[in-house]
Formats: structure tokens, sequence, C-alpha cells
């Protein structure tokens, strides 16, 4: 079978896996069914990546051919998002087995159903060619993180995923107001058949009310700043893993579908030149990098922390995306892809440090590089790639960002950027000041280095930060194939 | 055995992570501190019969992006600063053991491996053949030697190690970068090339504010107001204040000065377009001004800092001043300060060792209970001075000749009247040891540091002499640096 026949099944075989997942027994059957369908998700994925810089491949559900049926369509955009989300799930579940047996010791069957569910959703949302499509597993996505949020062991957790909930609801919403306009409009909800449509429609308040309700929901779901309060209460409270996957996969998946959206089916001169998409997403990134940095600053939870920080690395993403150039859109690519690896370490880190001090507090930690020092050189050595040191990924996405700023013709950006990032030299050294060079607080109980199987997880995805810092025909390459694809110029 | 550079910089990186392990054996941590010394300074010492004969090692390593490359080059200047790094490490390796021992530090696992990983970043920074290359090993120099000033862990060390890596992250990251995005962005290459690579790339109106961006972005060169992480370094233990921030990591500030000057500027544009000269005043101005603040402090280890804010800025100004005789001056003065300026502050520990004093007044006739650390005290002050019979003589003739060279009396006025403050600050500390009636509590018998820190001091006092009857070696290398450029 040809690979486009196969690549609808990184998205089916978690969403078929979930319900046997949730009557399975015990603790270790359900992880080991969810790990096999996300390592299928990602040997699919990997797989079909060499393809996609030659072409976008299309696979019509049902044989039904577009735009009458549903159809999968797969670029090297959305086939860059689609093995980041597989690979996260694929190299997080391994690390992911201990902690969750400390975390949720009950129902780990539901538990992995969920997070099969959530899963499959991100999958389906990036790999569907299909406005209405996108909406579907939106909400399965959205839905079953909810139910995850509230595994949080602390009962915080409640009232985060309901605020979640609530705001989740608005931002789908919104997009179901806009899909359903542009379905007024033009009478069809494949993406690539509206973008053909559209066209001769796009002067009506209509059209344009459709992409600023699609643009305002996938903002929502982005956390884009101001719509970000739902986040960093959310991924505080959720539990370890959970925090893990979303902070590297979910706003992740938002964002390329505002792209594809924006790009693609409205196309780029309509986005930026009918509205002011441009300014107004420039606006808010710069308002978000500055006012996430700023409050990260000030954060004593360290999950927290890093849920203020990921507001602010959604704003260099976005900044880089508001240039409509094709160099902004890759760099804004580039650092999805490379912000996803860097959260992904931290948060992956700290999930180990709360397994065994079982806080996440900035005085709970103090002193605790001496008594963990592996865990938290691997916090250091991400948060180095966070703040963009040279050999890190973060380098690698400054470098493109600042450049295509530079190559934008707007050089002001570049003390913005530069002045956030020394913002996240300040947030992340406080941790590292905290950990190695301040004594223990009185009342802890001295704690043991984690043992090898979590540690080995965690470095395996430092090592990620460092090599795709180092070697990045893999990330560059796909991020500029992934702007061309959005921008629709060339293969 | 002629070794590639980056094996070089790798040797003192795996010797780290030893180091890192061997962690409280104190013996095995010791013998391994001593075997990566002595590799890394081999190793570095062979690479001069090549350059001298004008084919010295390059190496690409690895492109990080297409055209943006990790790739070393074995070339004089960046010779002459690995020479002073590595031989230097030697002697502070049997002075920093002993030091830290004496004293009861702890951790001493991290606090050596540190230290290596710091001179490998150095090595790696004298060797770099592009901009980004310097770029990654200038980062990588600030971010290991944190844990070193911060090492003794009080709330004093951790603010001085805050204000530390606070300054250096910030122009670096806040101007450097910037400045190598800007020469990336305008010109395609960051190749180090002899005689620049920026002429008719930029319009020339801009190429003072480039040199600016670079010249505070190298905030380890300590051109004011970009100093001030100098001083808050001093927290740390003498061992580190001696090495790293009177040779390894200051010296990587002005080594890079010279390096972006001659081989991103080019000598010919700077003259040309006197693009620096404004730097060269700032410089000048550093200079008078760190020496009059020098004179008031009371700390002798702050005034020290000082007096190294102020030297360093010998350099950028003779960077800046860009003509051959002050490039020359400025590339020998690399080492004749370094030399000079660590056996200042072996001084200051060692009398902090033998007698726990820090400030200046406290030494009025402890020269008669130490005579060996202030006899080698008094041969670095004068070095520093600049007078005949020490090696400082040889890089401050040259800077003055250079700035004749460029007619700038300013300039010559500001080197002039460095010398002057210099004996009013400096010199008067050994001559009060020696012939001031004793403060209280100083011992009229001999007390002196411990062996192994007298014999490093000797040595490093016998090499400022020693450079100035045999400066040849120094000064082929600083020659040889022009003759690609400016020909």
């Amino acid at each position: 079978m040809a690979i486009s026949e196969w690549l609808p099944f990184s998205v089916l075989v978690p969403l078929i896996a979930a319900p046997i997942c949730a009557l399975l027994p015990g603790r270790a059957l359900p992880w080991l069914l969810a790990w096999l369908a996300a390592l299928a998700s990602l040997a699919i994925t990997a797989s079909a990546l060499p393809q996609l810089w030659q072409g976008a491949i299309s696979y019509p559900f049902g044989n039904w051919p577009p735009p009458i049926g549903i159809e999968y369509r797969i670029d090297a955009a959305n086939g860059l998002v689609a093995l980041l989300v597989s690979a996260v799930a694929a190299f997080v579940l391994p690390w992911a087995r201990p902690i969750n047996d400390h975390e949720i010791p009950e129902r780990q069957g539901v538990f992995y159903a969920l997070f099969l569910l959530a899963f499959a959703g991100l999958l389906g949302i990036t790999l569907t060619g299909d406005a209405f499509n996108v909406f579907v597993f939106l909400e399965i996505s959205s839905l079953s993180t909810y139910a995850l949020v509230a595994h949080g062991w602390d009962r915080r957790a409640l009232l985060a995923s309901f605020r979640y909930l609530i705001m989740g609801t608005v931002g789908a919403t919104f997009l179901l107001i806009g899909i359903g306009f542009l379905y007024m409009m033009t009478g069809t909800l494949n993406m690539a058949d509206l973008a053909e449509r559209l066209p001769e429609v796009q002067d009506t308040r209509t059209v344009r009310a459709a992409l600023a309700f699609i643009v305002v929901g996938l903002g929502l779901k982005l956390a884009l700043f101001p719509l970000h309060l739902w986040l960093p209460n959310a991924y505080a409270y959720a539990p370890s893993f959970i925090s893990t996957f979303l902070a590297a996969t979910a706003t992740k998946v938002a964002l390329y579908v505002m792209l594809r959206f924006a790009f693609t089916v409205f196309g780029v001169e309509y986005s930026f030149d009918a509205l002011p998409l441009g300014a107004v997403l420039m606006t808010l990134a710069i308002a978000g990098m500055f006012a996430g940095s700023w409050v990260a600053m000030f954060q004593r939870n360290l999950k927290r922390l890093l849920a203020y920080s990921s507001v602010a690395q959604v704003g260099y993403m976005v900044l880089g995306v508001s240039l409509a150039t094709s160099a902004g859109v890759a760099a804004g690519m580039l650092h999805l892809f490379n912000h996803a690896l860097m959260k992904g370490a931290l948060f992956m880190a700290l999930g180990t440090l709360f397994w065994r001090v079982g806080s996440v507090r900035l005085d709970r930690l103090a002193g605790i590089g001496r008594e963990m020092p592996w865990t938290m050189t691997a916090f250091a050595l991400a948060g180095l790639s966070l703040i963009g040191v040279p050999l890190t990924a973060g380098f690698i996405s400054k470098w493109y960002l600042v450049l295509a700023v530079l190559e934008a013709g707007q050089p002001w950006l570049i003390a913005l950027i530069m002045i956030t990032s020394l913002m996240a030299v300040y947030y992340v050294w406080r941790v590292i000041e905290a950990a190695w060079f301040t004594p223990a607080p009185a009342g802890r109980e001295p704690v043991r280095e984690a043992p090898v199987r979590l540690l080995v997880p965690v470095y395996v995805v430092v090592a990620a930060n460092f090599w795709f810092g180092i070697d990045t025909r893999l990330t560059v390459g796909g991020a500029e194939a992934a702007a061309r694809a959005l921008l629709g110029v060339g293969p | 055995m002629l070794l590639s550079p980056l094996t070089v910089v790798l040797i003192p990186l795996v010797g780290a992570l030893l180091i890192a392990l061997a962690g409280d054996r104190d013996r095995l941590r010791d013998a391994l501190g001593w075997i990566t010394a002595i590799a890394f300074f081999s190793g570095v010492v062979a690479q001069v019969g090549p350059v001298l004969d004008g084919a010295g090692r390059s190496q690409h390593v690895w492109s990080l992006m297409p055209g943006l490359d990790i790739a070393f080059a074995v070339e004089p200047l960046g010779l002459i600063f690995a020479l002073v790094a590595a031989t230097l490490w030697l002697v502070a390796t049997l002075y920093a053991q002993c030091y830290m021992k004496t004293l009861g530090y702890r951790h001493l696992g991290r606090f050596f491996a540190c230290y290596a990983i710091a001179l490998g970043a150095a090595a790696g920074v004298a060797f770099s053949a592009n901009l980004l290359t310097l770029f990654v090993f200038y980062e990588v120099l600030s971010l290991s030697t944190y844990p070193l000033v911060a090492h003794s862990g009080t709330a004093k060390a951790r603010d001085g190690a805050r204000i530390y890596l606070g300054y250096l992250l910030a122009t670096s990251i806040g101007l450097l970068l910037v400045a190598v995005l800007w020469v990336w962005h305008s010109t395609g290459t960051l190749e180090f090339t002899p005689g620049g690579i920026i002429a008719g790339h930029i319009d020339p109106v801009w190429i003072p504010v480039l040199a600016g961006l670079f010249m505070l972005g190298i905030g380890k060169a300590a051109l004011m107001p970009v100093h001030r992480w100098l001083p808050a370094a001093m927290v740390a233990p003498a061992p580190v204040s001696a090495l790293l921030h009177a040779v390894a990591v200051v010296k990587a500030g002005v080594f890079s000065v010279l390096k972006v000057a001659v081989f991103v500027f080019g000598t010919d544009t700077l003259v040309d377009t006197g693009a620096g000269l404004w730097i060269s005043w700032v410089a000048a101005f550093t200079i008078v001004a760190a020496s009059l603040i020098a004179l008031r402090l009371e700390d002798l280890k702050a005034r020290l800092a000082y007096s190294t804010i102020s030297q360093l800025n010998y350099i950028v100004l003779g960077a800046m001043v860009a003509t051959p005789l002050a490039v020359i001056g400025a590339a020998m003065h690399i080492a004749m300060h370094a030399v000079a300026k660590i056996t200042l502050f072996f001084g200051a520990g060692a009398i902090q060792v033998a007698h726990d004093r820090k400030k200046v007044a406290e030494l009025d006739g402890l020269g008669r209970a130490m005579p060996i650390t202030f006899g080698a005290f008094t041969i670095g002050t004068l070095s520093i001075i600049g007078l005949p019979l020490f090696g400082g003589a040889w890089s401050k003739w040259y800077l003055v000749l250079g700035s004749l060279e460029a007619h700038q009396w300013v300039l010559v006025g500001a080197l002039m009247a460095s010398s002057l403050l210099n004996i009013l600050y400096l010199l008067v500390i050994p001559i009060r040891a020696f012939f001031a009636p004793a403060a209280e509590g100083v011992p009229n018998h001999y007390a002196e540091a411990p062996w192994p820190m007298l014999v490093a001091m000797t040595l490093t006092a016998a090499g400022c002499v020693a450079l100035f009857f045999w400066p040849d070696p120094l000064y082929r290398l600083a020659g040889m640096l022009l003759e690609g450029g400016t020909s």
C-alpha cells in the first residue's frame, strides 16, 4: 500500500485504541497500548515525511472524492506538526509511566483512553483538509483534555479544568461560527475548495466576520495574549504528564490551524490586507512576549512559571507569522517545533522533581541541585535552550526570527526580541540560583536522585534540544518547506 | 604532535567531566587537574611552530545552518591568547589547589570542573574562525564562570554573580548578537577575513554604530558603561579572580575586540572611516575614570578590578585606533597585562590566606612579614605601570607610538595619565607595605603564605621580567597579524 493510504491510520489507531484502553484492567496494559498506538502514529507520520517535501498527499475518506467527502490533505506544514505531536507522545510516554503511577493511582485505563482521544484529536486537526472536520477533532481533543486536566492531584485542578472548559468552549464556538459563515457563503467545507471559492465573495462582511471569528476562536486555543488566561492554571494543576504533553503540542496545533486558515483558506493577501491581521497579530504577539515574560519573572510555582513563559513563546511564533513573509512564517514554524522540545524537556524535568519532592514551589526546591543533580542539570540545560544560548534549538529559533525581522525591514522588533530573551534569562536563572546556591529549606526531607528510567527519557529530549541546535537540516528545512506550503509558493 | 584545534579545545572540556566525576576525592581530582592543564598546554604550544611558518591549522567542524559554520583556525592573535591562558593555567593550578584547600572551600569538584570548562571555552574563542564560533564559546565562557563567582553561596556571592552574569548576558545577547546578525544579514558571511568583511556592504554612516554594538556588546572588554560586572565578580575566590578575571574571561573580551577590529572591520576600514575613534575616546575616558575610581577604593581586590578595567581599555583603544603599531601594542598587551595582573591577584589571595586582610590600609608594614609576596606584587605593579625592565613597557610603547601615528594626542595623554595614576593607586601599596610603620596586628616576623602559592607568584613575576628581555616571539606573532591585513 502506498504511504498515502496509511496516513489516516496515524489518527485512526489512537482513536480505535482509546475505547479498548478504557476497558483494559490494571496499569501496565493501558499504558502499553497507548504507547504502541503513539509509536504506530510516529512511524506512519515519520515515513510519510520524505514524500511531503515533494508535494502534498491527499486521501479521500470512504473514497468520496473531495470536495464531497472528507479529505485528508498533508503537506510539509501539517506533516511537520503531525510528526511533532506523535513524536512527543511516543517519547514522553515511557517517562510518564512511573509518574502516572504516582500521580494517578487509580483507573488508569480511563486516563490513558482520554489521553489517546486527545492525541488522536490533535493529529486529526492537523491532518484533515476539511474545515468542519477541524472543529470535530478540536472538540474531541478539547473535551478529553478538560477531563485530563481535572485528573491533577490538587483540588484546584478541578477549577482550572472548569475554566479551561469555559474558555475552550467559547473558542470552539467562535471557530464553528466562523466555519458556518464560510459554509453559508461558499457551500463547501473542503479547505482547498474554500480557497478557490472565497475570492468571489471575499468583499462581503460575512467573510470578514468569518475570518475574525476563526482567528479569535483559535487565538483562545493558542493562548494568544490576552486570550491566555486559561493556560497557566491548566498547566500548573494538570498531572505532570498532561502538562508536558499539552505544553509541547496543544498550542502548536492551534497555531498551525490558524496559519492554515489565514494563509491557505483565506489567502495571505486577503488576511493581511482586508483585515489588519498583520498589525493585530504583531501587537498581540509583542504584548504576549512582554506580559508572559514579565509575569513569569515573579512566579513561585515553577509550573506556572513555565506556563507564562509559554505565553511569551507563543508570542515569538506569532510574531514571525505576523510578518507574513516566507522567512517570517518559517521562523514561526521553526520555533513551533523547537519550543515543543524546550518545554517538553523542562516540564519533564519538573515532573521528575515533583515525583521526588512533592512540590514545584521554588522555595521548596531550594538546594535541590545537590540532591538531584542529574534532574536539575537537565532542567538547566533545557533552560539554556529556552533562553536561546548558542548550540541549542532555542538559538536557531531566535536566529531565524531576527533574520526574518531584518528581512521584513522592521529592525526595531529586534530590540523587543532581545529584551524578552533577557527576561527569560532572569526567570530561568532564578531557578538555577535557588537550586544550587541556596541552602535547602528547613523541614524538607532529603531526597534521592530520580531513577534511571525517569532520567533517560528526560535526557533524550534534552539531547534533542542540542541535536536540533546543531543539526538543523530537519527543522530548518522542514520549517521552510512548511512556510512554502502554507503560503502556496512552490512545492 | 600537532593536535587539531578542536581536540585542543576538547581537552579541558573532557578533563572537566572527569574532574566533576572525581568530585570530593581530592588526590584523584588534583591529579586530573594537572593532567588536563599539562595536556592542554602541550596541545597549544605545539601550534606555535606551524603558525610561525605561516601554516596554522584550520578545521571545519560542522555547519550549524547553511553558511554558518562551527570552524577553527589557528592564527597568530588567537595563539597569543591561547598561549597566555594555557601557560598561566599551569601556574594557577598550583596556586588554586593550595588556596581552595587552605581556606576550606567545599564543592571543589564543581569548582575545578567549571574552571577547566572556562579554559576550554577561552581556547574555543581563541581559535574561532568566524563570528558564530566566537559567539558560541564566548557564551559558554560566561555561563561556565557563573558557578565560580557564586561559589561560596553566600548572599553577597549570589548578588555579585547575578550582576556578573546579568551584565555579560545582557550585553552579549542584547548587543553583540544583534551586531553579528547585522553583519550576517548585510554581508552573508561571518568568516574572519584579513582586511575585514564589511567594507562595501554597510553604509559608512552606520559603521560607527555597528562598531558601538560590537564594542559594548563584548561586555567582557569592560568598556564603560558596561564595566560593572568586573568589580562584582570580585566576590569569587582569589584563583578565579586571578586566572579568569585577569586572564581568561577579560582577555577573551579584548581578544574578541581585536579580532573584530582586524578581521571583521579591517584596520584599513577603521582608519579610513574613523569609525572606531569615538570608541577609542570612550576607552580613553574609561582608562582614566577607572583609575580615578581605583584611587578611592579601600578593598584591595576591588582596586585591582578597576585597574583591570583601565588596562583592558588600553587594548580596546589600540584596536579602535587601528594603526599598525597600535594593533601590535594591543595584541602584546594581552600577554603583558595578563602576566602582571595575575601576579597581583595571586598576591591579594596570598595576603588573604596568610593574614586574612582585604583592606589596603591594613597592609602597612606587611611587606616585612611577606617579602616574597610583596616582592612579586612590586614587580607586577611596575610592569603594569609600563617601566622598562618589565614586559609592560613594550606594549605601552607600541600603543603610544600607534596613537601618535594617528595624531591622537588626547589618547596619548590618557595613556600617560594612566601610568601616573597607576603609581598613585598601585605602587603605593607595596611601598607602604615595605616602609610604612606596621598596621595594627601585623607581625614583625616572617609569616608567608604556603609555598605553592609563593612559587606560583614568583614564576609569574619572573615572567614579567622575562617578557621584557625576550619579547621577540610575541612581537613576531603580533606583527604577523597585520601582514595579511594592511599590506
